[in-house]
């Protein structure tokens, strides 16, 4: 029993069912990283929106503070996304947001900037949290899509046994069929 | 015993919880045989109805066996008897159970002082649907208190099956209150969004009412298709505009009565934009819910028409076209249901084969399946329009 449990089971009273022994979550693998990685999203932004500056600073890339701070804008955006029940859409986003961040530090790579090792370091970070947003993102993709199979066909559910007319025609005069009757 | 009980957005499970307890004289305990998983459940999967609670259990479409009443009953139920239990829980002797507006019953909701704060007014206590109707424990559990239980059931006959009767606690009669109360005439046509469980019995409640013709509006083939064996013309509003075939359909004046089986979580698409606008709202806590087809019966219903909502809200929605509606002179009808209300009737029509509601019906599994027909309910897998569940 978790300490939620515990917590609120003081607004219950004393005949109601109380729990004894959590049940496993039906949330999968994929779920609950995309719900690290939303919150990890939100808390880099958080970083970058504060410290562009020494960002900027540690990678070599002065003059790009207000680029920084729009990346971060743009990390909390998809980690709200991420965390929401279109979490597909936000996990997407940040497969996309990734590359942006690649090219950007791409840019940033070059023999000149002193801080290059730096970058690299960035870069490695960066394709490996792409790594799981691609995992995350496919994951719940393909456990929360509706498939590929045909959807089927309940043509045959009418909800009337004897037929609408019949039913509308009994439920007009106030009378009801007989089962069956057409 | 085991329930499906709530631990947060999207977590279901089936846990081991102790067994309920009568607390009141008019209590009863009821041995749950078969209960259902609602679109309103998924309001609450997904955390957007406030005051739920880790720990509470879900569900209110059950129906089960007396197995305990307490002294107050005073024979209107013993043990054995087989009945429906209506989610809302009514007290049957304040001023709004003698003029049976159920859903309002002022002595039922006991954190009555939290719904006051929400709502204004308290409304009735509710099984499995948050602290502010109640905090009871839901139905979807092997056993349950029913409080007030010598007014809150429906007796049921043993020569009707569960799946036939199970929608007398809410889908069958909110469908049914969502058509009578838009005082259906011979010549109207009723325009219905959503072809889930609700607005698949308010289809046909429409037809038995006897409206003209009923269409039905929804973008999964398989709720299209049991629309259409309902009697429904259907429109697939990711396929067609469905303004424009309304008007077709009307000779360009309006269906007369709308009626919204979606409520708070309509569907968001690239081609309707404001239904991102609203999606990007509720995301940032600005809106509770996505009124998109509030805005559309509105602007499409004729004028002097009636607008029914029997789908759920939960708090304050943005850009309804108040000027639209005043204008045109509609008429709004909206609550949740008064399900006692309707229900003498609609056992009735069951019991005479006038309509069997179990044709709804898509999945049928275990409650230890529960959490994971959730997801399968939210996500439209398998073609799933209901799901009953088995304790």
């Amino acid at each position: 029993m978790s300490v939620a449990d515990r917590l609120t089971n003081i607004t219950r009273s004393p005949g109601d069912p109380k729990v004894l022994k959590a049940g496993p979550s039906a949330l999968g693998a994929t779920d609950n990283l995309a719900h690290k990685l939303s919150w990890f999203s939100i808390a880099l932004g958080v970083v970058e929106l504060v410290g562009a500056e020494r960002i900027a600073g540690a990678l070599g890339m002065r003059g790009k503070e207000h680029l920084i701070r729009a990346y971060g804008a743009r990390e909390i955006s998809s980690g709200i996304l991420s965390l929401s029940v279109d979490k597909q859409a936000g996990l997407w986003s940040r497969v996309a947001g990734d590359g942006l961040d690649i090219a950007t530090l791409l840019a940033a790579y070059r023999h000149d900037n002193p801080k290059r090792d730096n970058v690299g370091l960035a870069l490695a970070m960066v394709a490996g949290i792409s790594l799981l947003d691609v995992i995350a993102a496919k994951g719940v993709t393909a456990r929360h899509s509706r498939g590929a199979t045909k959807p089927r066909d309940y043509s045959d559910r009418s909800g009337f046994p004897g037929g609408l007319a019949a039913a509308r025609s009994a439920s007009r005069s106030g009378r009801t069929q007989e089962p069956g009757a057409a | 015993m085991r329930a499906l009980v709530w631990h947060g957005k999207e977590d279901i499970r089936c846990d081991e919880v102790s067994d309920p307890q009568i607390e009141d004289e008019r209590d009863a305990i009821i041995r749950v045989t078969s209960c259902a998983i609602c679109g309103s459940d998924l309001h609450l999967y997904h955390n957007y109805v406030p005051a739920m609670l880790p720990g509470d259990i879900m569900g209110h479409e059950m129906m089960g066996e007396v197995v305990e009443v307490g002294k107050g009953i005073n024979g209107a139920l013993k043990k054995g008897d087989r009945i429906v239990v209506p989610f809302t829980i009514i007290c049957g002797q304040c001023d709004q159970c003698k003029r049976q507006n159920f859903s309002v019953c002022e002595r039922s909701n006991r954190k009555k002082n939290l719904g006051e704060k929400v709502f204004g007014h308290a409304t009735a206590g509710l099984f499995g649907y948050t602290h502010l109707t109640g905090g009871y424990p839901g139905g979807q559990a092997e056993y349950m208190r029913v409080p007030f239980a010598d007014a809150t059931h429906i007796k049921v006959p043993d020569s009707l099956t569960d799946e036939q009767v199970l929608f007398l606690g809410d889908i069958f009669p909110t469908g049914w209150q969502a058509a009578a109360q838009c005082d259906i005439e011979p010549t109207d046509t009723v325009a219905i969004w959503g072809c889930g469980p609700v607005g698949q019995m308010a289809i046909r409640s429409a037809l038995l009412l006897g409206a003209k013709q009923v269409l039905a509006i929804d973008c999964l083939p398989e709720r299209l298709s049991m629309a259409a064996a309902g009697g429904a013309i259907t429109i697939n509003f990711a396929k067609e505009s469905v303004v424009e075939r309304l008007n077709d359909l009307t000779g360009g004046k309006g269906p007369e009565k709308c009626i919204d089986c979606v409520g708070m979580e309509s569907h968001v698409s690239l081609a309707q934009p404001d239904t991102i606008y609203d999606r990007a709202k509720q995301m940032m806590l600005l809106e509770n819910d996505r009124p998109h087809v509030l805005r559309e019966m509105i602007y499409v219903c004729r004028p002097a028409g009636v607008i029914s909502i029997p789908g759920v809200y939960s708090g304050l929605v943005d850009k309804i076209p108040m000027g639209q509606a005043m204008n045109k002179g509609l008429s709004f009808r909206m609550g949740q249901t008064h399900v006692n209300r309707w229900t003498g009737d609609l056992l009735h029509r069951i019991e005479e084969g006038q309509i069997d509601p179990s044709f709804v019906i898509t999945h049928t599994v275990g409650l230890e399946q529960g959490p994971e027909m959730y997801k399968v309910f939210r996500d439209k897998q398998d073609s799933c329009i209901k799901v009953v569940l088995k304790p």
